[in-house]
């Protein structure tokens, strides 16, 4: 849930650039046309084909249902990207108002502001998240809170360094010796410079989302079994992890895969924009 | 395999200049497939100086680095011989390198705040040749560690031992770093442009204790882009372009005498006393020009009294402008000259109107202007244009040079009323510093350091403003393109007869733009004079110090 | 006496953050929907009802409910003081009680992976930093996979290849040496993949300096170069970020707990957290809270031992 994690990441070859974007892609699909990928249903139970292993009629295997677990993982791709993209969103809304602010409204907000995104970054994101399903309740939308929340200081303190950063630039001065007024050279210089960076880092913390949302979901604090949540489908095959090790292993397996390619495509997006501050 | 005598030559052999230290023939340096140094040959001899001059780019520092075998990674080197006191450093391998260097040559890199270890101690920083090469225990390291940096000159070395580069100012570093290349006393010193980013008179220190050094019987390689410099300390000297040597010869004659026109073009662009009033690139030498005029009559620009008090993190306040004052007269060139931490750049920025002063106060044209509030200064602010010693950084990353300069146009005093128009006047405007029509959509990042500056300038004069604060506008180029920007700004202010501040370390630079000049020292202005007065009699003693100890090429 | 200074600042700053820290707790317990009486009685009778005033009236003399806000308020944090975190909802006892037999375990299992962490990143990364195509990237790979990895994944795997499958280590371990084994891999070993990342790309830049050129001119070799000079140079962002580390493992430690069937805070926190004992959750954030303070306090005193450009600013 942290931004470190998230600026400084894979340093894939270029085939990876590609691999990424396939498993992207894939992922995108499935959530918006699940069905163009799997026939079945995600609920089907069979009850005569309880727990299989990994096969050619179920890639996957079957959980304790007989459910097939890729038809499954496919359907969740839309709760798990949704929950991604939902929490990063709320987190940027809260970085963007919290990082600008400390940067531009003066020292003494700035300290206060940056005092606490300090603490706030630093302390276990899964703790603050966790302190927000405490009071809500775990559902969809907690899940997406908690994980914006737990986020937001660590972006909020990179989108302050980056305007502190871009304000200490030559061309802000510049632009003020030509004349320019203060707003005006904040809407055409400093806004746009310093969230540059930041397109990068948010695909980065797309994935990082979907991540720790899986999380939740899987210490039974997220969004519940029958859903196929990633991090749902996780919870679910705890109970059999003696037994059948794929209905926790190979769900995992689709989690990495697609943190591990947003996070490569993040970094090529960021080389390719200029590098971040860190 | 040929091994190498890891003893340093003794004194005896290097007492006179003629005996051969350094041979090398043909030496070649490629890069994969661009070739870096093209088949160069020079020899060194002990108690001499070898200067090997050239511009960004002409391989001089590759070939420095060669002679260490520290070339880097990926690098061919060839040669049809590289010799150091008879033995071959051609066929070395890399564990006998590691015997030769700081033994048998030392180095001297430019910068000390970099080029010495920020987190170790000085007195280990100048043992650690000692250390390597296995020399006494280590209370006698450390006792001859305080001995080096005494013998450079180091004052309390007890002390300075004790700290850590960052404590030292910027010449006890660089002499810290010369301590600890000459160690071992190697017979071959090569330092790679050990003044650069040094205040003149720190430089004319530096420039001494390696001229000691050359007493000694030592021999040095000075690699330098300064022409200048060189004419201090060098014997003979070899003038590099695009990786080959275009001339060599005794310092005397190359510097003043020179047979190649690349050479002659190199000196002329140097900016002194002599090439006042005339231009400083292209091939006519000294063509005497209509001077402008002056207008003595109300000053453009005028400062009274500014101070400026920085409170650092300490809560200590410390006084970096102090009770400074001038008039800037219309179609004037006023120069403020200093060393570093003089206060001129900080000055610059109250005349901007940038920073607030302590107190003071800066008038334009008779009118308030310092005084103002930030949104009734706003639209005078097309009276004053600014020109930076960075332009990259001046320029949004993301705008194409035709938008900085129509940016420009739009602030000015005939703001564009059609984008036509914006278009042909920002064209005008690039044809006006030398560039075209065609750099309009070029982003200033691929562009050179000498056309940035031109399209900083555009920037500068696309608003008609009648004051220009030139803020060290041509130290970060090399001589030749300092010679075409400072041609350019003379030429514009003949034809528009705009002011300049200028702003500039370098008492070359100064004296050939300047018609007034003001020198700072610690915040105050100790002299203020014509150029002619203040070059020639000057009046205050730290005047005379800095004039002494600028490089001349007449010293050589 | 600027050393001093500095002590007291941040002093004065670590009783701060424990504040902020306690209203920001105190006041997601208010936030809870609905009355929080009502709600408490419901957990403790297994209900779901609502109960009348007078039913309630004795939990909310025993909590304070009644009084205003800014009272509970400054009681609570007072209470903070005197090591008072307040009464769990559902176990009826102090919550110090319910966390402290807890603390141990968690605190033994995150220092013993930053120890294994460190030693992993500064193993593989001086092994393969610069040191020619194949070890670099197999470094590089190792530690971009690594690093993306998510906790409960490696620790179900660490689980079902050593534990299930293999047999070495005990499926739930304890607190026993054994099995403290995978929890600690299970923390390392994606936080040992995040430093070594940070540490080779300073340690590239920093092989790349003027200063080291300096030394190698001066004779010294690759490896001198590295150990003597480079190494101090790049260990110092990661030390910086092992502050925040220290948060990334306790948010593992967690998982890994919960994994593994380890007791500690991270298993009082998910029952806390189910059975909505915000009492209890508080608790355990405030308890984080002070053990981030601490931590922050020990990094900033190896950086300054590291760099002692600090030490003189």
């Amino acid at each position: 849930m942290s931004t470190l994690t998230v600026t400084r990441a894979v340093h894939l070859p270029k085939v990876g650039t590609v691999l990424s974007l396939l498993v992207v892609a894939f992922v995108v699909a499935a959530a918006l046309v699940p069905g163009l990928l799997v026939d079945g249903s995600p609920t089907a139970i069979d009850l005569k084909s309880t727990l299989e292993a990994p096969s050619w009629a179920h890639p996957f295997g079957t959980d304790d249902a007989g459910r097939d677990l890729f038809t499954r993982v496919v359907h969740g791709a839309r709760e798990s990207l949704g929950i991604g993209l939902g929490a990063t969103a709320l987190a940027f809304v809260i970085a963007i108002g919290l990082g600008f602010t400390a940067a531009l409204a003066g020292r003494v907000v700035d300290a206060a502001i940056t005092r606490v995104l300090e603490v706030a970054f630093a302390f276990p994101a899964l703790l603050l998240a966790l302190l927000v399903i405490a009071v809500r309740g775990p559902s969809l939308a907690t899940s997406i809170a908690a994980v914006g929340i737990g986020s937001a200081p660590g972006y909020a303190r990179m989108i302050r360094g980056q305007v502190l950063a871009v304000r200490q630039a030559g061309f802000i001065e510049a632009a003020a010796a030509l004349g320019h007024g203060w707003f005006t050279v904040i809407r055409r210089h400093l806004f746009p410079n310093a969230m540059r960076p930041l397109v990068a880092v948010a695909t980065l913390g797309v994935g990082q989302s979907i991540v720790w949302a899986s999380a939740l979901s899987f210490l039974g604090l997220g969004v519940a079994p029958p859903s196929s949540e990633w991090g749902a489908l996780l919870d679910a095959g705890r109970l059999h992890i003696t037994t059948s090790w794929w209905l926790e292993i190979l769900p995992g397996v689709v989690i990495v895969l697609v943190a591990i390619s947003v996070t490569s495509l993040g970094r090529t997006l960021q080389n390719r924009l200029g590098g971040a501050a860190r | 395999m040929t091994t190498v005598d890891d003893r340093p030559v003794g004194r005896a052999d290097r007492v006179s200049g003629t005996t051969e230290l350094l041979r090398v023939e043909n030496l070649r340096v490629s890069f994969g497939a661009t070739e870096v140094v093209g088949g160069i040959s020079f020899t060194a001899r002990p108690g001499q100086c070898l200067a090997i001059v050239g511009e960004s780019g002409s391989g001089k520092s590759v070939t420095a680095r060669t002679l260490v075998g520290l070339t880097g990674p990926g690098a061919r080197v060839s040669a049809d011989r590289i010799d150091l006191a008879g033995a071959d450093l051609l066929h070395t391998t890399e564990r006998a390198w590691r015997g030769l260097r700081g033994r048998q040559i030392g180095f001297v890199l430019q910068d000390a705040l970099v080029s010495l270890d920020q987190l170790r101690r000085v007195g280990d920083e100048v043992a650690e040749p000692l250390k390597l090469h296995r020399w006494g225990n280590r209370a006698a390291r450390a006792a001859k560690a305080v001995e080096l940096l005494a013998s450079v000159g180091v004052p309390e070395p007890e002390v300075r031992a004790q700290q850590r580069p960052y404590e030292l100012s910027g010449g006890l570093r660089q002499r810290a770093l010369i301590a600890s290349a000459i160690a071992l006393d190697p017979p071959l010193l090569i330092a790679d442009e050990p003044t650069t980013a040094l205040d003149v008179t720190v430089q004319a220190q530096v420039l001494d204790l390696l001229a000691a050094s050359k007493e000694r019987g030592t021999s040095i390689i000075l690699i330098s882009h300064d022409l200048s410099v060189v004419a201090r300390l060098a014997d003979e000297v070899a003038v590099m372009r695009d990786g080959h040597i275009v001339e060599h010869g005794p310092a005397g004659q190359v510097l003043h005498d020179p047979r190649h026109d690349y050479t002659r073009m190199l000196l002329a662009a140097i900016p002194s006393e002599h090439t006042r009033g005339t231009r400083l690139s292209g091939t006519a030498t000294t063509v005497q020009r209509a001077r402008r005029q002056v207008d003595r009559g109300r000053p453009v620009l005028e400062a009274r009294h500014l101070t400026k008090v920085f409170r650092g993190p300490d809560k200590v306040d410390r006084t970096v402008v102090d009770d400074v004052s001038f008039e800037l007269f219309g179609g004037e060139t006023l120069g403020i000259v200093g060393e570093s931490g003089s206060g001129k750049t900080t000055t610059a920025r109250i005349a901007l109107a940038i920073l607030e002063a302590t107190s003071g106060e800066v008038l334009l044209r008779g009118e308030p202007w310092s005084a103002l509030s930030t949104d009734r200064r706003r639209p005078l602010r097309k009276q004053v244009g600014v020109v930076y010693q960075d332009p990259l950084s001046s320029f949004d990353p993301r705008w194409s040079v035709g938008r900085i300069v129509t940016d420009a146009l739009a602030t000015g005093r005939r703001p564009p009323s059609s984008k036509t128009e914006a278009r042909d006047r920002a064209v005008r405007l690039l044809e006006q510093v030398g560039l075209t029509g065609a750099h309009l959509a070029s982003s200033p990042l691929r562009l050179s350091g000498g056309q940035r500056q031109r399209v900083a300038i555009a920037r500068a004069l696309a608003p008609e403003p009648s004051v220009i604060v030139c803020d060290e506008p041509v130290s970060a180029l090399d001589v030749s393109i300092q010679a075409q920007v400072l041609d350019l700004l003379t030429d514009l202010q003949d034809e528009l007869g705009v002011s300049y501040l200028f702003i500039s370390h370098d008492l070359g630079v100064i004296h050939h733009v300047s018609d007034r000049i003001l020198v700072m020292k610690d915040g105050r202005v100790v002299e203020h004079g014509t150029a002619t007065e203040v070059f020639e009699r000057p009046r205050h003693p730290y005047t005379r110090q800095l004039l002494t100890a600028v490089p001349r090429l007449g010293s050589a | 006496m600027s050393r001093l200074r500095r002590i007291a600042v941040k002093a004065v700053t670590s009783v701060v953050v424990i504040v902020a820290a306690a209203s920001v707790t105190f006041f997601a317990q208010l936030a809870v929907p609905g009355d929080r009486a009502n709600t408490l009685m419901n957990l403790q009778t297994g209900q779901d009802k609502k109960w009348s005033v007078d039913e309630l009236a004795p939990l909310n003399e025993r909590f304070g409910f009644d009084d205003p806000v800014i009272v509970q308020y400054l009681d609570y944090v007072t209470g903070l003081f005197h090591g008072d975190l307040g009464t769990s909802y559902t176990q009826k006892r102090p919550v110090t009680e319910v966390i402290g037999g807890q603390l141990l375990p968690s605190l033994t299992l995150t220092g013993a992976a930053l120890l294994v962490a460190w030693a992993l990143a500064l193993g593989i990364t001086l092994l393969t930093v610069k040191r020619g195509r194949f070890l670099t990237s197999l470094g590089t790979t190792w530690e971009a996979l690594t690093a993306s990895l998510p906790h409960y994944w490696v620790g179900v795997v660490l689980l079902v290849v050593f534990a299930v499958q293999l047999r070495v280590f005990p499926i739930i371990g304890g607190t026993s040496a054994l099995g403290t084994v995978l929890p600690v891999l299970t923390l390392a070993i994606p936080l040992a993949g995040f430093l070594g990342q940070v540490t080779r790309d300073e340690f590239e830049q920093v092989l790349q300096q003027p200063f080291v050129t300096t030394a190698r001119t001066r004779g010294m070799s690759d490896l001198g170069v590295r150990v003597q000079h480079v190494l101090r140079h790049a260990i110092l962002p990661a030390i910086t970020l092992s502050g925040w580390a220290l948060g990334a493992l306790v948010s593992g430690a967690v998982i890994a707990e919960n994994i593994f069937g380890r007791p500690g805070i991270g298993q009082v926190l998910v029952t806390a957290v189910n059975t909505r004992d915000l009492p209890t959750v508080s608790g355990i954030v405030l308890v984080v809270a002070a053990i981030y303070v601490v931590a922050n306090l020990l990094v900033d005193l190896a950086y300054a031992i590291v760099d002692p450009r600090l030490r003189a600013a």
